[in-house]
């Protein structure tokens, strides 16, 4: 194949600018580190009040809860990030007038959180469901037994154990989320695959940027996967095969 | 701000375009990818651990990077790596719509391995024992016991996995390949219409999205294998 490699390009000069290229992709970095902790938080909360919802016995919160799941899981992400990004400022004429005053990255990054956040948390809610379903119906009605409110049942019983039971699976999905978090691009975002591309652009050295792009992606995922890991051996109930070992 | 709906009719017939094109690559990359991922799933299970190795390295880098990075590398690395086998002066005009059509076979190939890899492991080993019993090579106890069952086991999560490629394939937009989304988005900018672009397009997908998975979903209480 005919490609010039060329490694030192990271520590090349970008032109006028005064920076080099390797702060360019660590900027990126720091995007997608960012769009990914804050969407993580809202989709955890979110994930965990609306799986909770589903295993209620309130039809009207359980079909709320199932509306949610599907609304967010049948329509693709980027057109999701559209929405969030080009239609909800039209269609909230307050929002509008305070995007057209702000900063653009920041409505860019508030776009990115709320749409990846409300996708993520459609994903954790099943998983917390399934979580909270797969205990034995005999923990809810042992702590009915013992006088406590349906509140208290989830909050001291159920949630608990159900948590513990989902980490793996939350750990896959951590791990989407900082792979979704690039699709931020489409909507100018410059968070660390958009950095790649823009390098890549500069310098015609696209394979250098790509290459490096999927190292960070490699060592972050990784990251998460031991932190997830360490977060399960530190939870785990002794004598219960969830939450074991790794 | 008014909306005005008869952008879509005045657009639909390249809208339609797109969508078949969006079709097109869902399915040509579902087959292929399932073609593929099916031999890196026996090499991820074969015997000759660098073989093993090999597939099994490729399905993680794969997994473990977006797949938007994924489209930007083979973008610009398929046509090189053509002009490389033909031997051509300058890379090949391989467009876009062509390159996304390689892409999702060799980033799908890498998911339908997983899926295909626990769907032989569900298959009890004396199903393999009796076969090679029987005579057969190992090849013929793969194709004509093993895979044909496995294959049945995991049709409801390889059509979830079709969902998801259906919604993914939007992601061409960024190489501007004309999928539905990439020609509603065209049409959205040209005409100024992005409220109405969007929210249809958000609609079709969603209801396509939202009927096959209740299918899948009846499919699977009808098609579970009883122990």
């Amino acid at each position: 194949m005919n490609y010039h490699w060329n490694w030192g390009v990271f520590f090349q000069e970008i032109p006028g600018g005064g920076e080099y290229y390797w702060e360019l992709m660590v900027a990126g970095i720091g995007w997608t580190l960012a769009v990914s902790a804050c969407a993580w938080v809202i989709a955890l909360a979110l994930g965990s009040v609306i799986g909770t919802i589903r295993t209620t016995t309130n039809p009207w919160l359980v079909l709320l809860a199932k509306t949610w799941v599907e609304v967010f899981r049948n329509i693709p992400l980027l057109v999701q990030m559209f929405l969030w990004y080009f239609v909800a400022p039209e269609l909230i004429p307050p929002l509008k007038r305070w995007v057209i005053q702000v900063d653009p990255g920041t409505a860019q990054f508030l776009a990115a959180i709320v749409c990846l956040g409300l996708f993520t948390s459609a994903r954790i809610a099943e998983q917390v469901r399934a979580g909270i379903q797969s205990l034995s119906t005999g923990q809810r009605y042992a702590g009915m037994a013992l006088g406590l409110t349906p509140t208290q049942v989830y909050r001291h019983v159920l949630l608990p154990m159900a948590f513990r039971i989902v980490i793996p699976p939350l750990t896959s999905e951590s791990m989407n989320l900082i792979k979704n978090s690039s699709i931020a691009l489409t909507i100018g975002l410059a968070e660390l695959t958009f950095r790649a591309r823009e390098m890549g652009e500069y310098t015609f050295n696209f394979f250098e940027a790509f290459t490096a792009a999927t190292l960070i992606y490699i060592v972050i995922a990784m990251t998460a996967n031991r932190v997830m890991a360490t977060i399960e051996r530190k939870t785990a109930v002794p004598g219960f095969i969830a939450g074991g070992s790794r | 701000m008014t909306l005005d709906f008869d952008v879509i009719q005045r657009s639909l017939p390249y809208l339609w375009k797109g969508f078949q094109y969006t079709v097109q690559l869902t399915g040509t990359a579902a087959l292929g990818g399932l073609f593929f991922g099916t031999l890196l799933a026996l090499a991820r299970l074969s015997a000759v651990k660098f073989l093993a190795y090999v597939a099994a390295g490729y399905v993680n880098l794969m997994r473990s990077i977006p797949l938007i990075l994924v489209i930007f590398w083979f973008f610009f690395l398929v046509p090189l790596v053509v002009q490389g086998i033909s031997g051509a002066e300058r890379p090949p005009q391989m467009g876009a719509e062509r390159t996304a059509i390689i892409t999702f076979i060799m980033f799908e190939a890498a998911y339908f391995c997983e899926i295909m890899r626990a769907g032989i492991q569900s298959i009890p080993k004396g199903q393999v024992y009796a076969a090679y019993a029987l005579g057969l090579t190992y090849a013929q106890s793969m194709r004509l016991v093993i895979l044909p069952q496995a294959f049945r086991n995991m049709i409801p999560v390889l059509l979830t996995q079709l969902i998801i490629l259906f919604q993914d394939t939007s992601l061409v937009y960024v190489i501007s390949a004309t999928d539905f989304v990439g020609a509603a988005a065209k049409v959205a900018q040209r005409d100024g219409r992005l409220v109405e672009m969007y929210l249809f397009v958000a609609l079709v997908y969603s209801v396509i999205c939202f009927t096959v998975s209740q299918m899948v979903k009846r499919l699977q209480s009808r098609i579970a294998i009883v122990h």
